[in-house]
């Protein structure tokens, strides 16, 4: 094709208009996120004044901060640890085991995944409501009408646990077809082998299967620290606002805070920096211990 | 070889059941929920002080009347309508022919965009959000400098080009995988047959890519009809448009305060109801594109 006329004008229409978003909306908007961060910005006042790190020095200060750095890694840890155990269980059952009605429990435990996360967080709230909610309906069942109603999003010692049930409640029916997907790509001689050498199902998951997706395995860990922080910020904007008292602030939620509602820009963007180099950094470091001699079919 | 199916022994029946338990558990802890809402959706508000087990008196349809109307859920189901279908538009536009140049020609700036595209996969939108808003502020006030009417905020345009510049690196990513997959032979029959470079992109390779443009749609218009981060942040006027999601969002918000709950239950499964039939029409197809695409955060 590259004898054809035209070609590098061919070229230039068909990239140059994409890339040129790209660089407009995602690029600048990143890189000016790391240079207001040196800056003292509020208001809707022009005025800015170069400070240096002086956010940075403000922001590791702030009991605030820390209070949200503290909850989003809570967040993140428990939230990853029992969405990818399940979603490895939940994967591993549908596709070493044959049965009727698996499709249907295929379709139902995605569903939650095509919903948007408003819709979620309402239905949410509607379930954990302290008057007429589904679970304390529930638990009235066991206690016995009028018992005294648990506050699930208004005590702050439980709030946090209440947000990190949704959020599994989301993820795991995305992180099962994910996990399904990679182990129908090993083939069944493996298993049949090992039945063979008598090996029950449960070996077959460690010794095979396990170390077969490990790969897979790590890459979605990666994703899934970067996809935690961004939905605990989209959970918490619907069901809490990061109350009461900040005991549900998270990353995000508090930069949207200062950058947006109080129009602090300078430190909102600050606070911007950190989540970039927190996210990344815990992904690099995750990436390094989780590394194996990869095994190939 | 013969091989008969061997009776049942006690221990596989009860490894069978105890599947279906685990199963049936979480396929429970998704679908009560959702049922949950929908029955709420047709009760009175009296009957929300009430036991939340008991079913609903009557198919009370005025909720939806009312959050079709009073709560302007009609008007926002428009605006998500339009925003969407110009997103999806100007993505296909902008991203096919770069993903298609990027997989198919060799030219100078061939690997940085490359490069620049998939490192804008690890960029969450919600991370950047504040400095596009940011960036359109500037905008609107630099055309009331010059005497003209603002334009980038508040604006369903707008919205939907920052939706489509932002899902550039996904689609980008999955477009010119498909292509590379695509074998040269009918591009050389098509110069030989005498085609331009834009003919034969538009009339031999679009439609051969038609598979992966489906599945680009399908993921595009599911995250695109769910937002609500940045819809909710670019269209900030209280008189200006909003869309589904950020609608419900405030609806939440008022319906806790003024307490009318079925108006809210029947403006959650409006949000819900196109997703869900849209789901139940292409499952198949959304989870295995997910295998083909890989990962999206």
């Amino acid at each position: 094709m590259d004898r054809h006329k035209g070609r590098g004008w061919f070229i230039f229409w068909c990239s140059a208009p994409a890339f040129l978003l790209f660089i407009i909306f995602m690029v600048i908007p990143t890189f000016n996120i790391f240079r207001m961060s040196l800056y003292k910005w509020g208001g809707f006042s022009a005025r800015r004044t170069f400070i240096g790190l002086g956010n940075f020095r403000t922001l590791f200060e702030d009991m605030k901060f820390l209070q949200a750095f503290q909850n989003t890694v809570l967040l993140i840890v428990v939230v990853s640890v029992i969405t990818i155990t399940l979603a490895l269980g939940y994967a591993a059952i549908l596709s070493r085991i044959k049965f009727k009605g698996q499709n249907f429990f295929r379709i139902v435990f995605y569903i939650p995944n095509i919903l948007s996360i408003v819709i979620i967080s309402a239905v949410f709230s509607a379930v954990y409501d302290s008057h007429n909610g589904l679970l304390n309906g529930i638990l009235a069942l066991f206690k016995g009408e009028g018992a005294q109603p648990v506050y699930w999003l208004g005590n702050q010692n439980i709030i946090i646990y209440s947000l990190a049930g949704a959020m599994i409640w989301q993820a795991i029916g995305y992180y099962m077809v994910m996990y399904m997907a990679s182990m129908a790509a090993i083939p069944e001689s493996l298993y049949e082998s090992a039945g063979l050498e008598g090996a029950g199902k449960l070996t077959q998951f460690f010794q095979i299967t396990l170390p077969l997706i490990w790969n897979n395995l790590r890459t979605t860990l990666t994703f899934f620290i970067i996809s935690s922080i961004n939905m605990s910020f989209m959970f918490v904007k619907v069901m809490t606002d990061g109350g009461p008292d900040g005991s549900t602030e998270v990353f995000l939620s508090y930069m949207y805070k200062q950058a947006y509602t109080n129009s602090t820009y300078g430190y909102g963007m600050a606070i911007g920096v950190v989540i970039f180099i927190f996210s990344f950094a815990l992904s690099g470091i995750v990436n390094l211990v989780t590394r194996r001699e990869t095994l190939e079919v | 070889m013969q091989y008969h199916k061997p009776r049942p022994t006690a221990s596989a029946i009860a490894s069978r059941f105890l599947i279906y338990l685990v199963l049936g558990l979480l396929a429970i802890l998704i679908i009560v929920p959702l049922l949950w809402v929908f029955m709420a959706s047709f009760k009175q508000n009296s009957e929300f002080y009430g036991s939340p087990w008991v079913l609903p008196e009557g198919l009370y349809f005025q909720n939806y009347v009312d959050a079709w109307s009073k709560a302007r859920m009609g008007d926002f189901m428009l605006n998500s309508a339009v925003t969407t279908a110009m997103a999806l538009g100007m993505l296909l536009i902008f991203a096919l022919p770069a993903a298609y140049v990027l997989s198919r020609f060799r030219f100078r700036l061939r690997r940085l965009m490359n490069i620049s595209f998939m490192g804008g996969l690890f960029i969450n939108v919600n991370y950047i959000v504040v400095p596009i808003f940011l960036m359109l502020v500037a905008g609107d006030k630099q055309l009331r400098a010059w005497g003209a009417a603002p334009f980038f905020l508040n604006n369903l345009f707008m919205l939907a080009l920052v939706y489509a510049a932002t899902a550039l690196p996904f689609t980008v990513y999955l477009l010119s995988g498909y292509f590379a997959t695509l074998p040269v032979a009918y591009e050389e029959a098509a110069y030989i047959d005498g085609a331009s470079n834009l003919t034969t992109m538009v009339r031999v390779m679009f439609p051969l890519a038609l598979p992966a443009i489906i599945t680009v749609i399908l993921f595009n218009f599911l995250s695109f009809w769910n937002e609500y981060i940045i819809a909710m942040t670019l269209l900030s006027s209280s008189t200006g448009p909003k869309t589904l999601p950020v609608g419900l969002m405030y609806l939440t918000k008022a319906q806790n305060a003024r307490s009318e709950f079925g108006q809210l239950y029947a403006g959650l499964v409006l949000v819900m109801l196109p997703t869900l039939i849209l789901y139940m029409l292409v499952q198949r197809k959304l989870t295995q594109g997910m295998a083909l695409g890989g990962l999206k955060g």
